[in-house]
């Protein structure tokens, strides 16, 4: 049986050549443009997805390293006309300018609102152990992956803030 | 990235006969191992995939310690409610450094060995005698403001870039490795990473084809545990000075001082004597400047980095101060 990767639900076989970073496969092999690059060297976010339920830099991971794992892109999260809670609070509160961060922002986000739901402190957590609320220095440490050069900060934390209170985060 | 041949290993024999060979390496989390492979810096003609060989399970010893697999990330350590509880100092750290994205990816074994991020070093266009023996130090006389201002040599000033080493140095864990041959050994993770000396191109003590297995961290001390860390923004920067510290106090004197430090040399720095001129003393301005004399006895600057020396002095205070207040 093939090796293969699951992506969005869709099984795919892993690619022959073992550089292909799966940022690439994503974009160039499967031509799901959503994910960008950015620095290809894990310094922007850009390229950021969900592999079983972890964020991730797709820029820094061979495909060939995640045999049987599963990869969830912007596409998977939500379309155009049925936008996940988190795609719709990015539109409805202008969280970008550009648009070239937003996908990894967007998958970033939506994997950091189950942390902080599981109560996995961060570098700006008063307590290791205590619950953990969604504030805004809350949001900005756990974003810091993610760069936004267009500066479109504040209403990227006002879209996280608003999804965290809809789920009572 | 240059070609080479990659393997998938299954078990950890596996992992350990693919990476036989000179130009073999092991590869787990790949934040940094791929970042160098893109910039040519590291050019493997063979990669050992070893994420599939089961290391990577954080359980209790039998002494009341922990053992965190070599394959256990960087989030499930700092997050593991053990370590949250016994070795605060160590999710601390590991959480001042990078970003969620890359911590959950790194692992421990792989955070152990990351390079250093000197400039010269990641520019295959710059001399630097750490990535290729004898072509010189571009660092010595150029930008050197991440640099060493303890224990470096003429030959390399590069810095050890980690967070979570630091707290394991100050805990005084152990790491556990298997050899080529199937022989296992542990070793202290204060003796892990070597000084650059006239061999800067060695990091650590790892011989090749060894592995990484565990590392160990010893039955928890009470006291107050602490993890400073001074950059440049704050999020997602490398120390300029960092302090793990693990405090005790008793009637009012220091009963246990164990601290090492970030970003001042190419190791976690651990000297056992700033822990005995403080033990059996009270709190005070005096004492924490005889052990910052200590701490700075031999540092040296190279220019840019000498803010480096009276930053570690006063971030030793800071971190000395606020460990005793905790503490008493």
């Amino acid at each position: 049986m093939a090796e293969t990767i699951s992506i969005n639900g869709t099984a795919h076989p892993i690619p022959d050549d073992p550089r292909i970073t799966l940022l690439d496969f994503l974009r160039h092999d499967l031509r799901l443009t959503g994910t960008k690059k950015g620095c290809d060297h894990g310094q922007c976010g850009a390229c950021t997805v969900i592999v079983n339920g972890m964020r991730i830099n797709s820029c820094l991971t061979l495909a060939a390293m995640h045999e049987g794992d599963e990869v969830t892109t912007i596409e998977g999260l939500g379309t155009p006309d049925a936008p996940s809670p988190m795609q719709r609070a990015f539109l409805e509160n202008d969280g970008y300018q550009c648009g070239y961060c937003t996908p990894g922002q967007i998958c970033s986000a939506t994997a950091m609102l189950g942390e902080i739901a599981n109560g996995w402190p961060s570098d700006a957590s008063e307590t290791l152990d205590g619950p953990i609320e969604a504030t805004g220095d809350e949001i900005r440490e756990r974003m810091s992956g993610n760069l936004c050069r267009c500066g479109a900060y504040a209403n990227i934390v006002a879209a996280i803030r608003g999804v965290a209170a809809e789920e009572g985060a | 990235m240059r070609p080479f041949q990659y393997d998938r290993a299954r078990t950890l024999t596996d992992a350990v006969q693919i990476t036989q060979g000179e130009d073999a390496m092991a590869i787990a989390g790949g934040t940094n191992l791929l970042d160098l492979m893109k910039l040519q810096v590291e050019t493997p003609g063979k990669l050992a995939d070893i994420n599939r060989v089961g290391l990577g399970e954080i359980a209790d010893t039998d002494g009341g310690g922990l053992r965190i697999g070599a394959l256990a990330t960087n989030t499930a350590t700092a997050v593991h409610p053990r370590v949250r509880a016994d070795y605060p100092v160590l999710s601390r750290a590991i959480l001042a450094g990078a970003t969620q994205q890359l911590r959950n990816k790194a692992t421990t074994g792989g955070n152990l060995c990351q390079r250093t991020r000197c400039y010269y070093f990641m520019n295959i266009d710059q001399p630097c005698n750490k990535r290729e023996p004898g072509s010189g130090c571009g660092a010595l006389d150029g930008i050197a403001k991440l640099h060493a201002v303890l224990g470096a040599s003429g030959e390399c000033i590069a810095t050890y870039p980690g967070d979570m080493a630091v707290a394991l140095s100050a805990l005084d864990a152990s790491v556990e490795i298997t050899g080529s041959d199937g022989m296992e050994r542990t070793i202290p993770v204060r003796d892990f990473h070597c000084l650059p000396g006239d061999t800067p191109w060695r990091d650590n003590v790892l011989e090749p084809g060894e592995i990484i297995t565990a590392v160990t961290l010893p039955a928890p001390v009470g006291g107050t545990q602490l993890y400073r860390k001074v950059r440049e923004r704050s999020s997602y920067a490398f120390a300029l000075v960092s302090v793990a510290a693990i405090v005790e106090m008793q009637d009012g004197v220091f009963t246990r001082a164990d601290l090492s430090f970030g970003g001042l040399a190419h190791k976690p720095w651990h000297d056992p004597r700033i822990a005995q001129a403080l033990v059996g003393n009270a709190p005070s301005a005096q004492l924490f400047d005889r052990a910052a004399d200590i701490l700075l006895e031999e540092a040296q600057g190279h220019g840019e980095n000498d803010f480096k020396i009276p930053l570690a002095r006063r971030t030793l205070h800071a971190v000395l101060e606020q460990a005793s207040e905790n503490a008493a």
